[in-house]
Parts: C-alpha cells; sequence; structure tokens
C-alpha cells in the first residue's frame, strides 16, 4: 500500500465517531493489519468507510457479520 | 510567501450537530458558507450520543418549558445564565419539529406524535417528579440528526470542505474576525478562508483527561484556536464526569451494572462503598460514587502499577443474569480492559464526558468577551454554538440530553445572528498581511525542529497531571501541584518534534496541532479550577466540604460567578452570572439537592 493511501487510512481509523472504534481500529492498524493478505487489506479499508453504529455492530458481536467477504476481516480485528 | 485565499460569506468550523444546524441557516438564506471538517461529518462525535434530546412537548404526559428551565437552573448550580436558559428550553420545541421535518426519524407513539422517555434531573411542576422530556430516535439519536441535516445542507448547497483542519482563527488589529486558516490533510495545503463571519462548532476537549468518554478527535481545536487569539475561555473549571469507564480506555460502563448487584472494591477487595454510604453502598448516587472512587485513589488504596483505577466486581452475580441484562457488559470487559468479567473484576475510573465551559457567547451565538470595561463585549464576526461554546446553559453541570438541545438551539441562533450580521451589510475587511503567518510558522517549527518533545509522550503527561490533579473530585494541594506541573507540560507541548516531513496526509503532523490546542484547554482547566475555592456542580473540592453555612460548599456571596481565564497571561478574572430570564420571574438562588 502506497504510503499516502495508508496515512489516509491510518487518519480514518484514529478518528472515528465512537470510542469504541478509535480504539479498536488503532490497535488492529498497529499490531494485525500487516498480517492481511493486499486483497484483504482492500476489504478493510472498505470497512473503515463504513457507518460507526454497523461497524462496531460487527466488531462488538452485537449483530453477526453474514457478508463472506467481510467476515474473516471482521473476525481478524475481533481477535487483535 | 504567497497563501491561496478562498471567500465566502461565512465560514464554518465543525460539521456536527450545531455545525451541521448554523450552515442550514446560512445557506437557505442564499449566503456562500463553506463548512469545514476533520472528518466526514456524519463521522463526527454527535453521532455518539444515543439517550435524546429535551424538549417539553408534552406528548407523552403534562410538560411546560418553564419547569424545564427550573430544572436547567438548578442542573446548572446556579452558575448558568438564566436569560440564555429561558431562550434555549422556550425554543426546544420549535428546533425539534423542525428536526422532524427535515426528515429525523424519531421513536412515535401509537398516535404519531413523537415519542418521549424521562432523563436524570428533567422533572415536572419544578422539581416535583420525573417528566418525559427525552426524544429518541432508538439508539441512534445523533446520528440520525446528523444525517437528516447534512441532507438538508447539500440541498441548500452548503460548500463541505471534508478531511480539512482549521488551524488559526483571523484576526485583524481591529479584533474582527476575518475567517480562519487551514490544511488540507490531502495535500498538507495552507489555504486562508477569508469570510465576513466565522462560526466555530469545534465541540468538546475531553481527550485532555486520562480517562474520557470521548472519542479521539474531541482535541479543543475550537477553545486552541480562540485562545490563541486572544479571546478568554470561560468557566473551564467545570466538567462532567461518569462514574465508571473502563480504565485507561474510558469506554462507559452503564450504571445498570451497580444497579443490578455490581460492587466496586480497592487494592485489598473491601468494598470500600460502605466506609462512604452505609445504606445506599454501591448505589449511592453518581456524584458519591466518584467521590469515593477518586478518594480512595488518592489515599493509595487504588489497583495497577499506578494505582490509579478500583475495580468493579460482578463475579458473584450469574452469568446468566449479566448476559441477559447487562448485554455488552462482557465484550466490553473482553476489548478494552482484557478482562472476562465472568471471572475476574473490571477496573474502572471516573471519567470524563462532557465541556461545561468554553468560548464565551450571548444567547445569540455572538462571542462576548471583556472589551473597554463590558463584560461582555460582541467580537465582530465571530460566533460559536455547541460544547464548544459557553452560552451558558449548563452552567457548573449539564442535564443529560440538554447538550444536542444547546446545539440545535444556539447552532441555529449563531446562524440566525449572521445572517442577520451580514444582511446588514458589512463587506469583507481586508485581511492583514500577515493572516497566514502564525499557522505558517507553527506548522514550520514542528516539521524543522530537532531534538523536541514527542507528541504521544507528551500528549499521555497531559492528561495523567489532569486526571490526578483536576479530576471529579479536587484537593487544594494537588490543584495548586498541578497548576505548575501543566506549565511544565506547556513547555514540551510548544517543543514538538515529529518524524514524518511528509506533506500529504502527515497524521503526525495534524496530531502534533491538535496536542498545541489540546494544551490550551488543559491548563484553562487547572488554572480555573484551583482558582475557584468552592465546591459547585460538577467541581467538587475536599476543601469545600457540605457545612451548614455553605451546604454542598457551595459560596454564593463569593463564587456566583463565571470565570474567565485569559490566554495571554494566564490569568483569571470574573463575569456576573446573568440571573435575569429574558420574561418570566428568575429561578431564586437554592441549595441543589435531588
Ligand atoms: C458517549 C456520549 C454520549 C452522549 N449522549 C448524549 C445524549 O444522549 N444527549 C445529549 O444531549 N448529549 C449527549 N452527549 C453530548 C453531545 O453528544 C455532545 O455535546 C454534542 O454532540 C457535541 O456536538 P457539537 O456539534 O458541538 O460537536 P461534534 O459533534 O463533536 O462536532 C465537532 C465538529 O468539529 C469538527 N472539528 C473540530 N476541530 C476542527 C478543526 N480544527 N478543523 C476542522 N473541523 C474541526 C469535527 O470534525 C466535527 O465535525 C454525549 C456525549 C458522549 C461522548
Amino acid at each position: 500500500m502506497e504510503r499516502a493511501d495508508y496515512e489516509r487510512l491510518r487518519w480514518r481509523c484514529i478518528r472515528r465517531a465512537l470510542l469504541e472504534l478509535d480504539i479498536t481500529l488503532t490497535r488492529f492498524l498497529d499490531d494485525g493489519f500487516d498480517k492481511l493478505t493486499e486483497e484483504e487489506k482492500k476489504v478493510f479499508v472498505e470497512l473503515a468507510d463504513m457507518e460507526d453504529h454497523e461497524l462496531w455492530y460487527w466488531l462488538s458481536g452485537k449483530t453477526e457479520c453474514d457478508d463472506p467477504r467481510f467476515a474473516p476481516v471482521v473476525a481478524a480485528i475481533r481477535k487483535s | 510567501m504567497s497563501i491561496p485565499v478562498l471567500k465566502f460569506d461565512a465560514v464554518i468550523v465543525g460539521a456536527g450537530g450545531a455545525g451541521l444546524r448554523s450552515a442550514i441557516q446560512l445557506s437557505e438564506a442564499g449566503l456562500k458558507t463553506a463548512v469545514l471538517s476533520k472528518v466526514f461529518p456524519t463521522r463526527s462525535h454527535t453521532v455518539a450520543a444515543q439517550g435524546g434530546v429535551a424538549a417539553s412537548l408534552g406528548n407523552s404526559e403534562e410538560d411546560h418549558w418553564t419547569w424545564h428551565m427550573y430544572d436547567t437552573v438548578k442542573g446548572s448550580d446556579w452558575l448558568g445564565d438564566q436569560d440564555a436558559i429561558e431562550f434555549m428550553c422556550k425554543k426546544a420545541n420549535e428546533v425539534v419539529v423542525e428536526l422532524e421535518h427535515y426528515g429525523m426519524p424519531f421513536d412515535r407513539t401509537d398516535n404519531g406524535k413523537i415519542y418521549q422517555r424521562p432523563f436524570g434531573g428533567h422533572m415536572s411542576n419544578f422539581g416535583e417528579k420525573p417528566v418525559r422530556r427525552s426524544c429518541a430516535a432508538a439508539d441512534r439519536t445523533g446520528h440520525a440528526m446528523l444525517h437528516a441535516m447534512y441532507q438538508r445542507n447539500v440541498k441548500a448547497n452548503t460548500q463541505f470542505f471534508v478531511e480539512w483542519m482549521a488551524l488559526d482563527l483571523i484576526r485583524d488589529e481591529e479584533g474582527h474576525v476575518l475567517g480562519v486558516t487551514a490544511m488540507e490533510m490531502e495535500t498538507g495545503q495552507v489555504v486562508i478562508f477569508h469570510a465576513r463571519a466565522t462560526i466555530f462548532a469545534t465541540g468538546g476537549a475531553g481527550r485532555i483527561f486520562y480517562s474520557s468518554t470521548n472519542a479521539f478527535i474531541n482535541t479543543g481545536d475550537g477553545l486552541g484556536m480562540a485562545a490563541r487569539a486572544g479571546i478568554p475561555l470561560e468557566d473551564m473549571e467545570f466538567w462532567q464526569f461518569h462514574p465508571t469507564g473502563v480504565a485507561g480506555a474510558g469506554v462507559l460502563i452503564t450504571e445498570g451494572v451497580r444497579g443490578e448487584g455490581g460492587i466496586l472494591r480497592n487494592s485489598s477487595k473491601e468494598r470500600f462503598m460502605e466506609r462512604y454510604a452505609p445504606n445506599a453502598k454501591d448505589l449511592a448516587s453518581r456524584d458519591v460514587v466518584s467521590r469515593a472512587m477518586a478518594t480512595e485513589i488518592k489515599e493509595g488504596r487504588g489497583c495497577g502499577v499506578n494505582k490509579d483505577y478500583v475495580l468493579l466486581d460482578i463475579t458473584h452475580l450469574d452469568p446468566a443474569t449479566i448476559m441477559k441484562r447487562l448485554p455488552g457488559i462482557h465484550e466490553i470487559g473482553l476489548q478494552f480492559a482484557g478482562v472476562d468479567c465472568l471471572k475476574e473484576p473490571l477496573p474502572v475510573v471516573p471519567t470524563c464526558h462532557y465541556q461545561m465551559g468554553g468560548i464565551p457567547t450571548h444567547y445569540s451565538g455572538r462571542v462576548v468577551m471583556p472589551q473597554n470595561g463590558d463584560m461582555n463585549a460582541v467580537v465582530p464576526g465571530f460566533y460559536a454554538g455547541g460544547e464548544c461554546a459557553c452560552a451558558s446553559v449548563h452552567g457548573a453541570n449539564r442535564l443529560g440530553t440538554n447538550s444536542l438541545l444547546d446545539l440545535l438551539v444556539f447552532g441555529k441562533s449563531a446562524g440566525d445572528s449572521a445572517v442577520e450580521d451580514l444582511k446588514a451589510g458589512k463587506a469583507h475587511r481586508d485581511l492583514p498581511k500577515d493572516a497566514a503567518d502564525k499557522s505558517l510558522a507553527r506548522i514550520a517549527a514542528i516539521d524543522n525542529r530537532k531534538g523536541g518533545a514527542n507528541v504521544h509522550e507528551t500528549r499521555l503527561a497531559m492528561q495523567r497531571t489532569m486526571q490526578d490533579h483536576a479530576g471529579v473530585f479536587r484537593f487544594g494541594d494537588m490543584l495548586k501541584q498541578g497548576v505548575e506541573k501543566i506549565l511544565e507540560v506547556e513547555k514540551a507541548a510548544r517543543q514538538l518534534e515529529i518524524k514524518d516531513k511528509s506533506q500529504a496526509w502527515n497524521t503526525a503532523r495534524t496530531e502534533a496541532l491538535e496536542m498545541e490546542n489540546l494544551i490550551e484547554v488543559a491548563k484553562a482547566t487547572m488554572i480555573s479550577a484551583e482558582a475557584r475555592k468552592e465546591s459547585r456542580g460538577a467541581h467538587v473540592r475536599d476543601d469545600a466540604p457540605d457545612t451548614a453555612e455553605f451546604p454542598n460548599g457551595r459560596n454564593d456571596k463569593e463564587w456566583l460567578k463565571h470565570t474567565l481565564f485569559s490566554p495571554v497571561d494566564n490569568s483569571i478574572s470574573y463575569k456576573p452570572v446573568n440571573m435575569q430570564p429574558l420574561t418570566v420571574e428568575p429561578v431564586a438562588l437554592k441549595t441543589r439537592s435531588y
């Protein structure tokens, strides 16, 4: 990933509407993101663009992520 | 160096509830309006608000704005200005119904009216019994509000500058505000927004504390910019705390946990609430619980390496009950404390939630400051609304659901006042030649400095200092030391260094610039808190206890006045509280008890 693309993504992870996501996504960027495949990284960028409440429901397990494309990355974030 | 200049009638900094509400007024009046935001509008922190917005619609039972006004004055511990409070409570129905027309999906009663719930501190008939006054949209009130207002703005042609950070207020020699400098994050380019009206709606600054429920974005940029432009900050000693946030993370743990039987314990596992509130114990009021927790920590009975939190124990409760009655708590423990709360207690600490003080404004949304003997002289061209502003309706403590109301009412009135002033026809005043110099110099200093202070470490030092010395329960000696310590941290904050020198998307630089704002807020808070030698609302001092002469430690004879912190020389002055409502009788001083 290009530096500027990564830094844009970083900003969109460390400045969320919900504190829960600030913490969870910052932690994942620092420890976990690098281990994703290039394809999964693209999925993560899409996840980071989601509305905060929807994303938090997935990441907290309140609702199950049933989209097969997103599910593995959601699971990776939940484990980090 | 020549800097691009963009000319607008109005520039609004902030696209949360307050900023979007102001923008509607300006754009719909046909004025060319720019809104700047560090993030996409619907990612502003207003999204986090779930509880609702207060309005005495009386849909579920009888209610009246004068009752709401009474509750708000009482909640403010009589520090709120009664003209502004009347203005807000009276306008509540109008702004809520407007929101409904913008498409806000409020919860409904069976007969189609906006459904209303009770919320702490909101009462009927001048404090008699709880009343249903809060209007909500499921658990997405703030989110739904922003969506509705954002759509309305798109229709009205408001121009959004997303992922732009405003850097400094531009004022000319006569003190008129002429816009802001701002940086586009994608390019690192600095631009001047030259405007006839400048509105700040930058939200809170809760990140000055180590434990905060506020998202990372709440860095008090508007307060920092105002302070650097010589504008004083009002009542900064007043911050509302929540008793139980996850230590280190700040994520809220609902008070329902204690309701279900959760027990607070110190480092020796003692159930310490038995000493502070022998009857109510862990179910004592928020204030009592917070104070007890702070005292345990101060006296060295906190837990962990730094002895800076206590434990909330629910391991004795039936796991099935926990999972059923307290959904989410197990997950919060796992994700934010690394603790399985069914087996181990949760680390908790009183956590900063809301900033009552801010940029001093009149209820018309115009920013005011002492000038030529007038304590409330208007700063021409400058307006503010929402959490960054101090109207002051929340005084020494805010009632829940009154802040969403604040941002609607004062966002709107700031917009209306700007429209009124602009229609009166003033042209753009000339920009001073050095309009962008200060911002450019700040950026250059951060970019070029060698051997300076690390941003992360400086922020942590500030947050620890604020938490330890100006937390939920305050001690005279700790405040005194706190002032010295925060001035030390300030020195570091003026010498920040970053490693990344890139222009595009330099998040390290953005965070350094935010740090320069945070420190202004932290300093104002510490110095204002040290100076106020009474207890009032959320400012509670150990050395101003509850006595017969001074119930709750409040001393109206000496301290019924607003603090003004001057960033120019770190000095404090005071101005009277406005006890005169606009049309009704004043709410007379009384001891605040619930
Ligand atoms: C968890 C939580 C729950 C809450 N629940 C409730 C509730 O139920 N009811 C209630 O009444 N209140 C509640 N509050 C309080 C309320 O949500 C806030 O006070 C309110 O949303 C603040 O709105 P605002 O428009 O002032 O600021 P925000 O919504 O915080 O918006 C600030 C805007 O300013 C922008 N900005 C800041 N600095 C800059 C800069 N330098 N350059 C460009 N843009 C900038 C940001 O990008 C953002 O768009 C809650 C608060 C929290 C933390």
